[in-house]
């Protein structure tokens, strides 16, 4: 016990102060470096409670792909984060409403099993006990076989996604030097080599 | 779910496995053989769902596949036969157009085939769940072609206007969907009619089934959730238009009466109410602000709106008659739509200028009589004057409205489609009466098969009526 609660205070205390300095960080990738930081201390919290496949995912897909993502257009694009920070004192007192509003709201829904027990009788695919079966062994129970059928139209949703990113951006622009392999490697010193006499005094 | 019960769910659900297969399989073929390769991936997708209406034909019976989420039954093969046969005639008109449009990429029949795919999900969905993946796949293959023609503003600009709106009709769907399973605890439709019968009705579930309304009303372009449809219809290229004004409109109508008839059947009354405005407003607008269009796709748009009122005058009435009268009407209008259509994209001039206003069909009469005779016969049809297709699609949804007593829908259905009937009118006075500005160049050859096609059928419903009101009563059996 004593370890669990070592490191859930450490994740906990890293999580909240890397956080507070994504809002406050002066250059805006620190600030996504820190958010990076706040992503891979979550995925932390979420070992602590069991929750692997959430962690796993938390990993692969926030901070693989979406907080890389964000580092790229923070790199790429010329956005003046002194300018937009400028005000943003004005809008803490409606940030802090937002919060406030967020942590009732994710209390009343953690404590809806209190006032209502029978809710947890009411879920149609329970998972098993976290000591059975482990979250990505029972996603995978379900995933493949009962719920088959809306991953596999949740793959065709994305594919044409991809088509259709393909097809409206993507174009094909002629003379563009692009490197042929085939090409490369079928060179022979007859072709690739020319022998040139060279007179003194005249040059090329 | 035992492997038993996948494979036969595999069973039910072929003509879309062939769909699915058939999509990634042409779009490889695309790939390797590049842009010269559209003629014929254009080609293999009329096959594929040519094969997938074969094999559809071939079943019978009915069942239940996936665990609940998709229903196979004689209401869903004929709709889904409705809706296949539908995009393949558009992918057919497509075939000699595609250059003519800058749209000659083999990735317009894939996605029309993914379309395709969507549509018939929906048909089949029993699950929330189900239908708002299907709704999306369908969706999003749409938004994507109406923006095919990506160098052109009004083609990007129609895609981006139905990508934007339509997000948001999905996000009431799916405001009105977690509403419905937060208050009756379900997703699968006979479960939650089940507990809606068993005295579940409360004012959670009626507001989601608002929402879950107003999302499916925006794709079937309804009224008050229609401001899309003239700026897409005129943006789109034309032969996607055609497929927009078809086939997806035939799966979502299928969507709508499934998700009424199954799921909230014990809550008729509440949406009745919603049907009834919705069908009133549409037709209204249909008929009012189609009078002033002088683009004949804008003019086809307002008349989708008013045709989509129409038919949800047998769904309101929520009764086998109405149901069939849905059915009828979805085939009668689907064929209208692709005959006016393949008139539309017969509108060239020799030196191969498209024009789509509808005074340039001046005189037509003159210059190609008898694509002159055959858009009357489309025209008369589509403002419902006996003894044309039209008029019995019409007729059997306001006989099944006046039969669950609901008299004011079907009076001002009535005066509505008179009104709408100048503007039909227009169409044919300017064709007959006034003078040539120009003739058009020969059509090719599918495009005057296909509007021929489409007015025989028209003019000979009176033959063919009788068993296809049998097969649309067989379907519509299914639930009652």
């Amino acid at each position: 016990m004593g370890l669990q609660t070592l490191f859930f205070y450490l994740f906990a205390f890293i999580a909240v102060a890397s956080a507070f300095m994504v809002v406050s960080a002066r250059n805006p990738v620190y600030s996504v470096l820190f958010l990076i930081l706040t992503f891979f201390n979550a995925a932390g919290l979420f070992l602590l409670t069991g929750a692997e496949f959430l962690a796993m995912i938390l990993l692969v897909v926030y901070i693989g792909a979406v907080a890389v993502l964000f580092l790229f257009v923070v790199m790429m694009l010329d956005v003046d984060f002194a300018q937009m920070r400028a005000g943003v004192l004005e809008y803490a007192p409606i940030g802090a409403l937002v919060g406030l509003i967020l942590a009732a709201e994710l209390i009343i829904v953690v404590a809806g099993s209190v006032f209502s027990p029978e809710i947890a009788k009411t879920v149609p695919m329970p998972i098993p006990a976290l000591s059975q079966r482990t979250n990505t062994a029972a996603l995978g129970d379900v995933i493949y076989t009962h719920y088959i059928y809306f991953f596999q139209i949740a793959g065709l949703v994305l594919f044409v996604a991809m088509i259709g990113a393909i097809v409206l951006t993507l174009r094909h622009r002629p003379n563009i030097k692009r490197q042929n392999i085939s090409q490369q490697v079928g060179r022979t010193p007859e072709t690739a080599v020319q022998v040139v006499k060279v007179r003194p005094g005249q040059g090329l | 779910m035992t492997v038993e019960a996948l494979y036969a769910s595999l069973g039910l659900s072929l003509p879309e496995l062939i769909l699915a297969i058939g999509a990634l399989a042409l779009l490889m073929v695309g790939v390797f053989l590049g842009e010269k390769a559209t003629g014929l991936v254009n080609w293999l997708a009329i096959g594929v769902i040519a094969l997938a209406g074969i094999v559809l034909l071939s079943m019978n019976g009915s069942g239940v596949a996936y665990g609940g989420a998709f229903l196979a039954d004689p209401f869903a093969r004929f709709m889904k036969l409705v809706a296949l046969l539908g995009s393949a005639i558009a992918l057919f008109m497509t075939t000699g157009q595609a250059k003519l449009y800058n749209m000659n990429r083999f990735e317009y029949p894939v996605l029309i085939l993914l379309a395709t795919l969507g549509m018939m999900l929906m048909i089949s969905a029993n699950d929330m769940m189900s239908l708002y993946m299907a709704l999306e796949l369908q969706s999003l293959a749409a938004y994507v072609v109406a923006a095919m023609n990506r160098d052109d503003v009004r083609s990007t600009e129609a895609g981006l206007k139905y990508f934007v709106l339509g997000a948001l009709s999905s996000g009431m769907l799916l405001y009105g969907m977690s509403l419905v399973y937060g208050f009756t605890g379900q997703t699968g439709f006979p479960e939650i009619a089940a507990f809606l019968s068993s005295g579940g009705r409360s004012l959670g579930v009626i507001f989601g089934l608002v929402f879950i309304l107003a999302g499916v009303a925006f794709k079937i372009s309804a009224v008050p959730f229609h401001m899309w449809t003239p700026d897409v219809y005129q943006g789109a290229p034309t032969p996607v238009t055609t497929f927009l004004a078809s086939a997806p409109k035939v799966a979502a109508i299928a969507m709508i009466v499934r998700v009424v008839i199954i799921a909230f059947q014990p809550i008729t009354t509440d949406w009745q109410q919603v049907i009834v405005f919705i069908s009133i407003a549409s037709m209204l607008l249909g008929s009012f602000a189609a009078i002033g269009q002088k683009n004949i796709k804008r003019l086809m748009a307002y008349s989708s709106i008013g045709h989509m009122g129409y038919a949800l005058v047998g769904l309101a009435a929520g009764s086998l008659q109405g149901v069939q009268g849905v059915i009828l009407y979805m085939v009668i209008y689907m064929v209208m739509t692709l005959g006016s259509f393949a008139c539309i994209l017969a509108m060239r001039r020799p030196d191969g200028e498209h024009v789509e206003n509808v005074s340039d069909l001046a005189g037509l009469s003159q210059t190609n009589p008898f694509m002159a005779v055959v858009l009357t016969a489309l025209m008369f049809s589509l403002a419902g004057i006996p003894p044309l297709a039209g008029f019995f699609a019409k007729y059997f949804v306001f006989l099944a409205a006046i039969q669950a007593h609901l008299y004011a829908l079907a009076i001002i259905g009535v005066l509505a489609s008179v009104v709408g009937a100048y503007y039909y009118l227009r169409v044919v006075k300017l064709m007959w009466f006034d003078d040539a500005k120009g003739s058009f160049a020969r059509p090719e050859a599918s495009l005057r098969l296909v509007y021929s096609l489409s007015g025989l059928f028209l003019i000979g419903y009176l033959l063919i009526g009788g068993p296809l009101g049998a097969a649309a009563e067989a379907a519509a059996r299914t639930f009652f």
